[in-house]
């Protein structure tokens, strides 16, 4: 027999039988310990409001953020209700993750399939990456006026370097097998990108979808600083300079409540449109 | 009738990155693969097997020599020249049956035909039940079915067979190996198969190609007829217990062996 050592270990059955019982326990992780972590939170911040350690003016307790929040949903604050707001921000943050995504999934796949392509925006991609997008923002602004167009422009830039960066990166995961198959089959430049390099890339641009939405939201608040008179970041900018803190923190608790759920709907859409990546 | 011919072919790498430095991975080797021939390469590692079918296929450009498909230089990959390879790279984004159907889509072919061309291939792979099946569902064995039933669905005039077998248990090895051979003898493609199993070799192939290492050359072209006798009916024991199986078995070994104490001394 020739057959070497290493070959010889038996093949794993394609589904495998395990009872419940046999089943090995999962472990409790980390959900128990980050529970009690808010839970202490939110209790050291009753304690500081309830006696007084605290102005109210600067740490409101948590009833009246609460409160603050019941009150921004139902009566609204600066003319907009809640839901309004929420609104406004979501709609600037999708049109720009659309742009974000159109202009940066063929940009990444030109750095990551042509010396060229890269050649020509590596050096543009290198220079928007490290910039703060409140820098670019006055410039964004001379450019096209106050209007939604220059706060969905700024979230789009903002967003871009994380999606063209993780298109590109997974380009070149692509294994070299996957693409030297469809040459032996015949399949053209085109067909090669379209039908095995974008595939292979989904799992990594989904990724850097999740990383942009990070970024969106960052920038959201700065970008509605300027001229809005809607949106979530708009909401905490007035309240602030009312000293209107409960309502700033209200604010601050449905950005994080929302990208939270963005967080949650990201991995489920990936869960359902890849799930072949779990399996690489 | 088709050949695919390697003539005086060389193949140069350069010894490392920024070095001007080349090794010589082939040397001058001429094999010609008629499409009713099954051509299996064995030799050790580092002998320039993989090198030989990557030649063949178009994914690597001779130094030297010439590769051509019924006299016609080759210029790259094509449909004609279909790979199967040691990690099946199957799309794992794509169902079992539509990667056989991957090649008919390429082509352009229809939706609906495309879906009753890889059913029945699939049928012919022993794979009719497996069609609406995720890739990482499929067992080792199964998944190199359903990679060569793709490679057939490009109707190749040959089959590049890069060690299709290589990472598979010694049980669904010897399965597989008469599987391919029956699918061979029926799909009237010529087959390059690189293997590292001297058995496999002689079971599978008309001919078997010694390569030796440093630079990779090719040191013995060998008539088998034992795949012949096992689609004939007569039993893979008997075929073992024949002198002149043996015979040929003790030869080969020698010839890998040999040139291993020579480079050991």
């Amino acid at each position: 027999m020739t057959i070497n050592i290493g070959s010889i270990a038996p093949v794993a059955p394609a589904a495998p039988a395990v009872t419940e019982a046999q089943r090995p326990k999962r472990s409790p992780g980390t959900l128990p310990v980050s529970l009690a972590t808010i839970i202490a939170i939110i209790a050291a911040w009753s304690l500081a409001s309830a006696y007084g350690l605290v102005s109210p003016l600067f740490l409101p307790s948590p009833l009246i953020v609460l409160k603050a929040i019941y009150s921004v949903a139902v009566n609204g604050f600066v003319d907009s209700t809640l839901a309004q707001h929420t609104l406004a921000s979501l709609l600037r943050i999708f049109a720009a993750l659309a742009a974000a995504l159109v202009i940066g999934i063929p940009a990444g796949l030109a750095i990551g399939t042509s010396r060229i392509g890269k050649g020509i925006l590596d050096p543009i991609v290198e220079f928007l990456r490290p910039l703060p997008p409140l820098a670019y923002l006055p410039l964004i602004i001379i450019w096209i006026g106050i209007g939604e167009a220059s706060k969905i422009t700024v979230i789009a830039l903002a967003m871009l370097p994380p999606i063209i960066l993780s298109t590109a990166a997974g380009v070149k995961s692509a294994p070299a097998d996957f693409i030297n198959a469809a040459r032996s089959f015949g399949a053209t430049r085109l067909q090669i990108l379209v039908q095995v390099i974008l595939p292979s890339a989904i799992p990594s641009i989904l990724t850097g979808t999740r990383i942009a939405l990070g970024a969106g939201w960052s920038t959201l608040v700065a970008a509605e600083l300027v001229a809005a008179s809607r949106g979530l970041g708009f909401m905490i900018q007035s309240a602030a300079q009312f000293l209107v803190t409960d309502i700033v923190i209200a604010g601050i608790i449905v950005i994080a409540v929302i990208a939270f759920l963005f967080e949650i709907l990201a991995r489920l859409l990936e869960r359902w449109f890849v799930p072949w990546a779990a399996h690489r | 009738m088709s050949v695919l011919s390697l003539q005086s072919v060389s193949l140069a790498f350069p010894a490392d990155r920024d070095s001007r430095e080349t090794r010589l991975v082939l040397d001058g080797v001429t094999l010609h693969l008629a499409s009713d021939e099954f051509i299996a390469v064995i030799g050790r590692s580092g002998s320039g097997k993989t090198s030989l079918l990557n030649l063949a296929a178009g994914f690597l450009k001779p130094t030297s020599g010439r590769v051509s498909v019924d006299g016609a230089d080759i210029t790259g990959p094509a449909a004609d020249r279909a790979v199967v390879f040691q990690d099946d790279a199957l799309y794992p984004w794509l169902n079992a049956r539509d990667n056989v159907a991957f090649p008919l889509k390429l082509r352009g072919i229809a939706k609906g035909e495309r879906r009753l061309r890889a059913d029945e291939l699939l049928a012919k792979v022993g794979l009719e039940n497996a069609g609406s099946k995720n890739i990482w569902e499929l067992s080792g064995g199964m998944r190199q079915r359903v990679g060569i039933a793709r490679a057939l669905a490009s109707e190749p005039r040959f089959l590049l067979l890069d060690e299709p077998l290589g990472a598979l248990d010694a049980l669904t090895r010897t399965r597989l190996q008469q599987f391919l051979l029956k699918v061979w003898s029926e799909s009237k493609t010529g087959a390059l198969l690189i293997t590292h199993s001297i058995e496999e070799a002689m079971l599978l192939a008309t001919r078997v190609v010694v390569l030796a290492p440093n630079p990779g050359r090719i040191i013995a072209d060998i008539p088998a007829s034992f795949g012949r006798q096992l689609l004939g009916g007569k039993s893979l024991q008997d075929i073992k217990d024949s002198p002149e199986y043996r015979r040929l078995h003790d030869g080969l070994t020698g010839l890998i062996h040999a040139d291993s104490e020579e480079e050991a001394a």
